[in-house]
C-alpha cells in the first residue's frame, strides 16, 4: 500500500473529446450533472472527477463548479480524489451480511493487501464498504465498475473474480 | 409454486425487451390505445375501484393520486418515475426493468395522459446503471414508432420521458431529495408544504409513481376478465411483488396473491432457512420497516393484516434473519445503514442516528443502562416526529418495533 501525492492531472486532447460526447449525449442539459459526472467519472482511470475536469465540465456545460463540488461531495458514487481502476465495491447491508458479507470482506481486504480507502502500489484496485445495490438474491456480492458477482460465499470463488482484473 | 400469480410479471420472459417490435407482437400498446379513448378521470377510476396503493412504500391510494393530479390546472405537469429503490433487501423494480421496460415506458405514457402532463422523468438509481440501455432504447424506440413524442398516435397528446441518473444517495428515493437531484443539485430534501402535485419537479406540478405502480396500469386496463381483482380480498386486492431475500433458500422476487401467509412466502416460495437454524425475525418494507418474529407466519400479507400485527408493506421486501444474527447485531446493522444514509442537514435525523448508533454500541459492550434504554426510545421518538423527511420519521421503525417484540434484548441483563 502506497499513498503518493496525486500528480498534476492533465486533459489530453482524446479525453477532451471523450468529455464532450459524454455533454453532447446529455444535451447539454445542466439538469443532467449527476449523470454527465458519472459518465466522465468512468472516463478517468483512477474511476474520479479531477480538478481540471471538474472546472473543463463547469465551463463547457456550462455550470457553476461550485454546484459539481456540492455533487460530487454528497453523492457517494461520485469521487473529487482518486479511487482505482478497479473500485471492489463490497455491500455491507444487511442481506449481505447475514449471508456471509464480513468473511467475503475479510478475503477481499486480504487478497488485495488493503484497507477500505487505500488503494493498491499499482493503482489497480480499492476497497469500498457501500450501502445496498439490490443484488440481496444473490448475496454476498461485490461490483466493480457497475458490474454486480454474487454468490461469493467461499475464498476460492471471490479470489476467481479478482483474477479477472489481475 | 402455487402461490406465484402472474400479473404484473406476465410479460416477463414473453418478450426481447430491447425490442419495440417484440414487445408489439404480444399485445404491447394495446393499453395506451385504448387509454387515448378514454377520459382521464375513467382511468383514474379504474385503478381506485382497483384498489392499487403505491407500491414505493407510502401506499398512498394511487387512482386519488392520479385523480388528484389531473385536478391540478396548469400549463405545464410532469411525471415522475421513482427507479430509485434504495430500501435494503429490495429489488422489485430491477426485475420490471430488467424483464419488462416497455410496459413501464406506456404507464408512464398513459400517466402523462390520464393527469395532462407533457413530460415524464424516471430517476434510477446509480446501482441500475447496466440497465439504462434498455431504458434509453425503449424511449427511443417509442419515439420512433409515435408511442412517445408530439402527437402520440396521431392524437392531441404530446408527451416527453427523460431518463436521469442517481449516484448512490438513498435519501433521494424521497420525493423531495430525488426532484432536487433531478434539478441537477445535490438531493437533500426540503420541508412540505409545498406537496409534489402542486409545486414539485422544475416547481411544476408533479405525479411520482413508483416503478410497480406504474407497472400494473396497463395490465389493468386490459384487464376485461377482472382478473386482478380476483385476487386478494377488501382493502388489499390484486397482486404484489416481494424481493424475499436474507436467510432463505431461495431469494428472489416473487409475485404474489394478496392474502398469502407469511409463512407460505418464507417457506414456500423461499423455501425456508437453510442450515437446520430457527427464524430470529422478519422485517417487513426494507431498512425503515418494522421487524416482528415467528408469531406473524400466520399473517395474512395485506395492508390491513400485516398492520394489525404491527408491520408494514413497505417497499415489499421481506428479509428474514435466522437465529445466528441476534436482535442486537440486527439493529447495529441497520443503524450503521442509517448512520451512512442520513443527509445530515436536520438535526433530529443527523444528531438521533449517531446517539442511537452509540447507545446500542454501549449494549454490545454490555456497560449500558436502563437509563440508555429510555434514553433511546426517547429519541426514536423525537427522530420519528420531527424529522425533516421520511428518512429521519423511519429511521428507527426498526428500533422502535423490535422494543415491543423482543423486550427481553432490552432488559439489561437480558438475553439476544
Amino acid at each position: 500500500m502506497v499513498t503518493e501525492v496525486t500528480p498534476e492531472f492533465v486533459i489530453t486532447d482524446e479525453l477532451a473529446r471523450e468529455i464532450d460526447r459524454v455533454l453532447d449525449e446529455h444535451g447539454h442539459d445542466a439538469t443532467q450533472i449527476v449523470g454527465v459526472l458519472l459518465d466522465v467519472q468512468a472516463l478517468i482511470e483512477q474511476q474520479y472527477v479531477p480538478q481540471p475536469v471538474a472546472f473543463y465540465v463547469a465551463q463547457k456545460l456550462p455550470i457553476k463548479v461550485s454546484v459539481i463540488y456540492d455533487c460530487l461531495t454528497f453523492y457517494s458514487a461520485l469521487s473529487p480524489t482518486p479511487r482505482a481502476k478497479y473500485p471492489v465495491q463490497v455491500c455491507r447491508s444487511i442481506a449481505c451480511k447475514v449471508n456471509g458479507s464480513d468473511s467475503l470482506f475479510e478475503t477481499v481486504k486480504e487478497i488485495l493487501g488493503v484497507e477500505p480507502g487505500q488503494v493498491t502500489y499499482d493503482g489497480r484496485f480499492t476497497i469500498e464498504e457501500v450501502s445496498c445495490f439490490g443484488a440481496c438474491d444473490v448475496a454476498p456480492a461485490i461490483r466493480i465498475n457497475g458490474k454486480v458477482y454474487g454468490h461469493l460465499d467461499t475464498p476460492d470463488k471471490i479470489r476467481a473474480v479478482l483474477a479477472e482484473f489481475m | 409454486m402455487g402461490n406465484e400469480a402472474r400479473f404484473i410479471t406476465k410479460n416477463f420472459g414473453k418478450y426481447d425487451p430491447m425490442s419495440l417490435d417484440s414487445y408489439l407482437s404480444i399485445g404491447g400498446y394495446s393499453a395506451l390505445k385504448r387509454a387515448l379513448k378514454m377520459d382521464g378521470e375513467d382511468i383514474a377510476s379504474a385503478i381506485a375501484e382497483a384498489k392499487v396503493k403505491g407500491r414505493g412504500g407510502a401506499a398512498y391510494d394511487m387512482g386519488r393520486k392520479w385523480s388528484q393530479s389531473r385536478g391540478v390546472k396548469a400549463p405545464h405537469k410532469v411525471v415522475i418515475c421513482n427507479a430509485d429503490e434504495g430500501e435494503t433487501c429490495t429489488f422489485k423494480d430491477r426485475e420490471i426493468i430488467t424483464n419488462d421496460p416497455f410496459n413501464l415506458i406506456e404507464a408512464i405514457t398513459i400517466c402523462g395522459y390520464t393527469v395532462n402532463a407533457q413530460d415524464g422523468y424516471i430517476y434510477m438509481r446509480e446501482e441500475y446503471r447496466h440497465l439504462r440501455p434498455r431504458l434509453l432504447n425503449a424511449i427511443k424506440e417509442a419515439e420512433e414508432k409515435g408511442f412517445l413524442g408530439d402527437h402520440i398516435q396521431g392524437t392531441d397528446f404530446s408527451f416527453h420521458i427523460h431518463l436521469y441518473s442517481g449516484a448512490g444517495a438513498y435519501v433521494c428515493g424521497e420525493g423531495t431529495a430525488l426532484i432536487r437531484s433531478i434539478e441537477g443539485k445535490a438531493g437533500r430534501p426540503r420541508m412540505k408544504p409545498p406537496f409534489m402535485k402542486v409545486s414539485g419537479l422544475f416547481a411544476l406540478p408533479t405525479c411520482v409513481n413508483n416503478v410497480e405502480s406504474f407497472a400494473i396500469v396497463p395490465h389493468l386496463l386490459m384487464d376485461d376478465d377482472r382478473e386482478y381483482v380476483s385476487y386478494g380480498s377488501g382493502e388489499s386486492l390484486g397482486t404484489k411483488l416481494i424481493s424475499l431475500g436474507g436467510n432463505v433458500r431461495r431469494p428472489g422476487v416473487y409475485e404474489i396473491p394478496f392474502g398469502t401467509t407469511v409463512r407460505d412466502i418464507v417457506y414456500d416460495l423461499g423455501q425456508g432457512i437453510p442450515g437446520g437454524h430457527s427464524l430470529r425475525l422478519i422485517q417487513f418494507g426494507g431498512a425503515s420497516g418494522k421487524v416482528s418474529d415467528e408469531r406473524i407466519l400466520d399473517t395474512p400479507y395485506t395492508y390491513d393484516d400485516l398492520k394489525a400485527a404491527g408491520v408494514t408493506v413497505g417497499s415489499g421486501s421481506v428479509l428474514v434473519i435466522d437465529s445466528r444474527t441476534s436482535v442486537l447485531d440486527f439493529l447495529r446493522m441497520t443503524q450503521d445503514f442509517f448512520s451512512e444514509e442520513s443527509c445530515g442537514q436536520c438535526t433530529p435525523c443527523r444528531e438521533g442516528n449517531l446517539h442511537i448508533k452509540l447507545i446500542l454500541a454501549k449494549m454490545a459492550r454490555g456497560e449500558a443502562t436502563q437509563a440508555d434504554i429510555r434514553e433511546m426510545k426517547k429519541i426514536a421518538s423525537i427522530m420519528s416526529i420531527s424529522s425533516l423527511c421520511g428518512l429521519g420519521e423511519s429511521a428507527q421503525n426498526a428500533l422502535l418495533s423490535a422494543m415491543k417484540v423482543f423486550p427481553k434484548t432490552f432488559e439489561i441483563g437480558g438475553e439476544n
